[in-house]
């Protein structure tokens, strides 16, 4: 009985490959993955897709509203907001890609040296992690920045930090759980070192809430820059970050619609679209999940 | 099927097990999980350990490279291999000895192969670091290996994962990364229990065959006698953490001394025996290793006790005939030990399918 039967061909397919499959058979999954390249290329080409200067003012034409010309419109100083939304997707990619980076990184370090050694260093590691964890993470970005000052790189750092316990959370628990497998054992009875057994046998196995944890993490990352921007402790102005436009456009809500609605739908964009990505990637890599869709053929409880 | 045994005094052991004691620092109390346990092991040799769930065989043999956790373990006693004492070594230097000189071969073929890598990268991966080849030719060697354990296609199977084999094949996998640093002893603790009748039969030869073709000696783990009868050259009767009978394969089934060696031996089902009489089940459990009794650990069920020295003082192991050792004050009775042998009389060579359901 305990036999199941060999599988098919079909699913002699590299791991990720086969993730892939089926998370595009996921609807809102593939949209999300679509928006997200889309994205990637738009903030690669920004400078070929635009006409104006980020800072480029037309004193003449403040508060245009949507031409074909402008096609967003001008904002309180005559500057295309259609160029500076564009030019601020490298900024919203920048922050979320180097701020989940480092929590990426730093979190999982933590939880895989915490979960795998246990005892008074699990102990310590994990309270300290607790302690930033309680805080209100934006009340502690505040703070962080506070201490170094108001940049684009210590926004990244504070989110980064901020991040670190969420990482090393989901780390630390699935180490718990893999550690205690036989095949630990066998690695270990076979003469492999602690060090080699977490990192070729340990992480591999803890990859896929990793995964989910990153893309769900760098749609939160983009809006917390786009509040403390907002909040005028993140990206300084000029740099056209989309927090800081709106920030900026609250004021002139009176003069123009487009000044708030376009920053705001790129942000809605571009975080629904890590949101989708992030809960199709946790369906494809959980093996009950992934049955359940495969004989169901369509995704989309997201 | 058994290689013949090596004369004891003119082979040298390729390993020796002095006075071995194991002990676990409990939140209850110290638990005395090995206790004195000594025997040597001789290049082609298999040594069965026999006893039920919780008399120690497994940790014994784990503790011999120490992958018990250290704290709240605590291993005593000598484990030589050569001229080097494994007890008193460093966990650096004992990472050599692992899979090198002792191999492990598990219970659970279902759970001892990482899901996430190919199998030829799991049997690859020892090699790489004991023997210091090449992946090119780690690959070459893992192709023979997955052969000679009886995977067939072995060269097409190596970047499949574990999920693609069944049971049996994965426990020749297994098997395949036990042998793949040519460790001079290979513990196989109930190696076959999870697997079904037919390939339970088919990894024991497999694993005799091996042996006797690259000199290995084999430590037989099992709570299965009819396995034991197949294919051991000496065994280790384990109760509550120490040796309580120890003696050559014929010796034991022929004459069994000890009563708890009885007890399990009246306890075995016969296949057609109608007129037989009830299963005799040993009464009772065995005592947890918190609280070990005093006197004979076996007392408390033992349907012979009578010396009062059996409550009060802990027998030795003593030797009744040449390399038969037992450890009781009782002298079972000639008449008994035939009855119980016959009773446990297993005459095919590989395992019983009978004797598997009374021992789970």
């Amino acid at each position: 009985m305990s036999e199941p039967l060999e599988r098919p061909d079909t699913a002699h397919r590299p791991r990720w490959r086969e993730t892939l499959s089926v998370l595009l058979k996921n609807r809102l999954a593939a949209v999300g993955l679509l928006a997200l390249l889309g994205l990637v290329v738009v903030a690669l080409l920004a400078g070929v897709l635009t006409r104006y200067g980020i800072n480029e003012q037309d004193v003449a034409n403040r508060f245009a509203a949507p031409s074909a010309d402008h096609w967003f419109g001008t904002d309180e100083l005559g500057r295309d907001i259609y160029s500076r939304v564009l030019m601020g997707s490298r900024v919203s990619l920048q922050v979320g890609a180097i701020a989940v980076g480092i929590s990426l990184i730093a979190g999982t370090l933590l939880g895989l040296v915490s979960g795998y050694r246990g005892g008074w260093l699990d102990a310590i590691l994990m309270r300290t992690m607790d302690v930033l964890f309680a805080f209100p993470v934006v009340l502690l970005a505040i703070a962080l920045v506070a201490v170094f000052g108001p940049s684009l790189r210590n926004t990244m750092i504070a989110i980064g930090v901020v991040f670190t316990p969420i990482f090393a959370r989901v780390v630390r628990g699935s180490v718990l759980s893999v550690r205690e497998n036989l095949y630990i054992r066998a690695v270990r009875s076979l003469g492999a070192s602690d060090l080699r057994i977490v990192l070729r046998h340990v992480l591999p196995n803890v990859a896929a809430p990793v995964i989910v944890q990153t893309s769900l993490s760098l749609a939160f990352a983009i809006l917390l820059e786009a509040a403390l921007s907002y909040l005028g402790v993140g990206v300084q102005p000029p740099e056209p970050a989309w927090g800081l436009m709106l920030s900026d456009a609250q004021r002139y809500m009176e003069q123009g619609w487009w000044l708030s609605v376009f920053p705001g739908l790129a942000i809605f964009v571009t975080v629904m679209a890590f949101n989708l990505v992030g809960d199709g990637l946790r369906d494809a890599l959980d093996p009950q999940q992934r049955s359940i869709i495969e004989s169901r053929g369509v995704g989309g409880d997201a | 099927m058994a290689p013949g045994m090596p004369d004891e005094s003119s082979a040298a052991a390729v390993l020796t097990v002095d006075h071995l004691d194991v002990r676990f620092a409990t939140k209850r109390g110290v638990a005395h999980v090995v206790r004195d346990l000594s025997y040597q092991l001789h290049a082609g040799e298999t040594l069965a350990i026999l006893g039920e769930s919780g008399s120690g065989k497994s940790v014994s043999t784990l503790a011999l490279t120490k992958l018990i956790p250290i704290p709240p373990g605590r291993v005593a006693g000598h484990v030589r291999i050569g001229d080097h004492d494994l007890v008193a070594m460093a966990e650096k230097e004992l990472l050599g000895y692992r899979g090198a000189r002792i191999g492990y071969v598990f219970q659970d073929p279902m759970t001892s192969l990482n899901p996430v890598h190919p199998i030829g990268r799991q049997v690859t991966e020892g090699m790489r670091f004991h023997l210091g080849v090449s992946e090119r030719e780690a690959r070459e060697r893992t192709v023979d290996l997955l052969r000679q354990v009886g995977i067939p296609d072995a060269e097409k199977r190596l970047d499949d994962y574990p999920h693609q084999f069944s049971g049996g094949m994965r426990q020749r996998v297994v098997i395949a990364i036990g042998l793949s640093c040519h460790p001079d002893v290979l513990v196989a603790d109930e190696a076959t229990t999870a697997l079904d009748v037919t390939t339970q039969a088919q990894i024991v030869e497999l694993v005799g065959r091996l042996q006797d073709e690259i000199g290995m000696a084999v430590i037989w783990i099992t709570h299965d006698l009819g396995v034991v009868a197949g294919i051991a050259d000496r065994v280790l009767v384990m109760y509550a953490g120490e040796v309580v009978e120890e003696a050559p394969v014929d010796l034991l089934y022929a004459t069994p001394r000890h009563p708890y060696t009885l007890g399990l031996m009246s306890s075995l089902p016969v296949l057609g025996d109608l007129e037989r009489r009830e299963l005799a089940a040993i009464p009772g459990m065995p005592p947890t290793p918190l609280a070990l009794p005093p006197g004979c650990g076996f007392h408390p069920r033992c349907a012979y006790r009578s010396d009062p020295r059996c409550e009060a003082e802990h027998p030795a192991l003593v030797e009744v005939e040449p390399g038969h050792r037992v450890r009781s004050f009782y002298e079972v009775p000639e008449s008994d030990a035939r009855a119980a042998a016959a009773a446990g009389r297993i005459d095919i060579e590989p395992p019983d399918a009978a004797d598997r359901s009374a021992a789970s």
